[in-house]
């Protein structure tokens, strides 16, 4: 029963973020205030996951490969693709729930603790759109060119790890990265990373929002944010890569 | 004027407000006292629609504010400013952004005129030349001047108080007392303050409402206070021993 009536109240939630702004000047100052903190905020972390997550994936590439016929330049072309496909968004945004996702939840908490969400409402300000829709919708559009970067960055660690380990020569690493490309991967990664930053930041405002209690309470809160934003993100991964290809 | 009728309230099987019929009058100070668990901060919370009641009605003029939905509340609540118990103020933004904030969202001023009209109502509160610090920069009696400040900045026709003299010493707790009077006058409006300061009851209650698990106990002004007999109000008022002597010799002189 709990579970219904936390569909039931998320599903009422996020219709309640769509209304009409009071002062559009207002939630544009507040969505930037928050593509910032996501955007920003997150460049250095995602930049760092990604380079690393190229560099291991090129490297078991080639162990992988060892001997066998398949031609070396293939582990460029895999690293584009399993980037762009795969790791840049689920990774990109797991790592994203844990900091944005915890974030979220905290800062709403905080503010229904210290009754700011209620001195809100009282001034006749429409809380949950005012303080939702411009979280996820700059999530909704940072996040997408944060998924971008990172799989830039995943194949520039790739290819590092290539050329200082010999594993591949700078010439086969970039035939791979050209040969068979398909943009129809570049619409799989974007349509992943619009659901993935969605579910993340619509939960973890569900669950800042709703904070009942102390400290405790607030700290449960922020740890239901990234557990339930991850298991929604990887569940979501199977049914788009189902979906999409 | 505000009117509540009949109201009730209960959290599951637990009665919290049983029948509360008072009204809180223009240009005057309300006070709703009692002891804690009384029901205090359900009623106010009731009053500005934090908390829907399970029964009764709550009148702003002609207008039952309980039957209201989300849009013709928030036409109500415009005209409404409160202070919260821990002020509420939001913590990224300075002094004067605080204050602001209801002109940035309901107003087509421009920020000079919006930031002249923040400098008259800090200067109303003696805060001039405190524009620029944070909520976390000034001392609790100075967060709660601009939480009033935040709360008048609109002009509201009704003004509402959780706890305002929670944590402060006596001499500040004294000073905002003074303030929430002195603006009440001025501006005439509906204050209703929610207190258990004996000094705030003595000093400002015009109109005093004693809660009393969940009933309404006691109804007058703070001249009534020492001389009615009603036991609750009587308990209630004069709970420290300190209290109960001072009352005693008062009579005695008497």
């Amino acid at each position: 029963m709990n579970i219904f009536f936390h569909f039931g109240r998320y599903i009422l939630f996020m219709k309640n973020t769509i209304a009409r702004p009071e002062k559009l000047s207002m939630y544009w100052k507040e969505t930037t205030r928050q593509m910032i903190n996501i955007g920003i905020g997150s460049l250095v972390i995602i930049g760092l996951v990604s380079v690393f997550i190229g560099a291991v994936t090129a490297v078991q590439f080639a162990y992988q490969l060892g001997s066998s016929s398949i031609p070396k330049y293939y582990i460029g072309y895999i690293v584009r693709d399993i980037m762009i496909i795969e790791l840049a968004p689920t990774f990109t945004c797991l790592a994203l729930a844990g900091k944005v996702g915890s974030n979220i939840a905290a800062e709403l908490g905080g503010m229904r603790q210290k009754e700011q969400i209620d001195a809100l409402e009282v001034m006749g300000v429409d809380t949950t759109a005012y303080l939702i829709m411009p979280k996820i919708f700059a999530a909704v559009v940072v996040i997408p060119m944060l998924v971008v970067l990172a799989s830039f960055m995943g194949m520039a660690g790739g290819y590092v790890a290539c050329t200082i380990g010999n594993l591949v020569s700078d010439a086969e690493f970039m035939q791979g990265l050209r040969a068979f490309f398909d943009p129809y991967n570049i619409w799989i990664m974007q349509v992943k990373a619009v659901v993935f930053a969605f579910l993340l930041t619509s939960v973890s405002c569900y669950q800042g929002f709703f904070v009942v209690g102390g400290s405790i309470e607030l700290g449960k809160a922020s740890t239901s944010a990234v557990v339930i934003s991850n298991i929604l993100i990887l569940l979501a991964d199977y049914i788009l890569a189902l979906l999409l290809t | 004027m505000i009117r509540i009728e009949n109201i009730q309230k209960k959290f599951d099987d637990q009665v919290v407000l049983n029948g509360i019929t008072t009204e809180f009058e223009k240009g005057k100070t309300n006070l709703i006292i009692g002891k804690s668990g009384a029901g205090k901060t359900v009623l106010l919370k009731i009053l500005v629609g934090l908390i829907h009641p399970t029964g009764g009605k709550v009148w702003y003029g002609d207008t039952d504010f309980t039957k209201l939905n989300t849009k013709q509340r928030k036409a109500i609540r415009t005209d409404m400013g409160m202070l919260f118990q821990g002020s509420a103020l939001f913590d990224s933004m300075t002094v004067e952004e605080n204050v602001r904030f209801p002109l940035d969202m309901f107003t087509k001023l421009t920020l000079v005129e919006k930031k002249k009209k923040v400098n008259e109502t800090l200067a109303r509160v003696e805060l001039t030349g405190s524009n620029n610090k944070y909520p976390s920069e000034v001392s609790g009696g100075m967060q709660k001047r601009v939480g009033i400040a935040r709360a008048i900045i609109l002009d509201p026709k009704f003004l509402f108080c959780d706890e305002p003299n929670s944590g402060l010493d006596p001499t500040t707790s004294m000073k905002i007392d003074e303030l929430i009077r002195n603006i009440t006058i001025e501006n005439q409006m509906t204050t209703v303050i929610n207190t258990h300061d004996m000094n705030s009851v003595m000093e400002i209650g015009e109109n005093i409402n004693l809660l009393h698990l969940g009933e309404l106990a006691w109804v007058g002004n703070c001249n009534e206070v020492m001389t009615s007999d009603n036991k609750m109000l009587q308990d209630f008022i004069f709970a420290s021993p300190f209290l109960q002597r001072l009352r005693d010799a008062a009579i005695s002189q008497s």
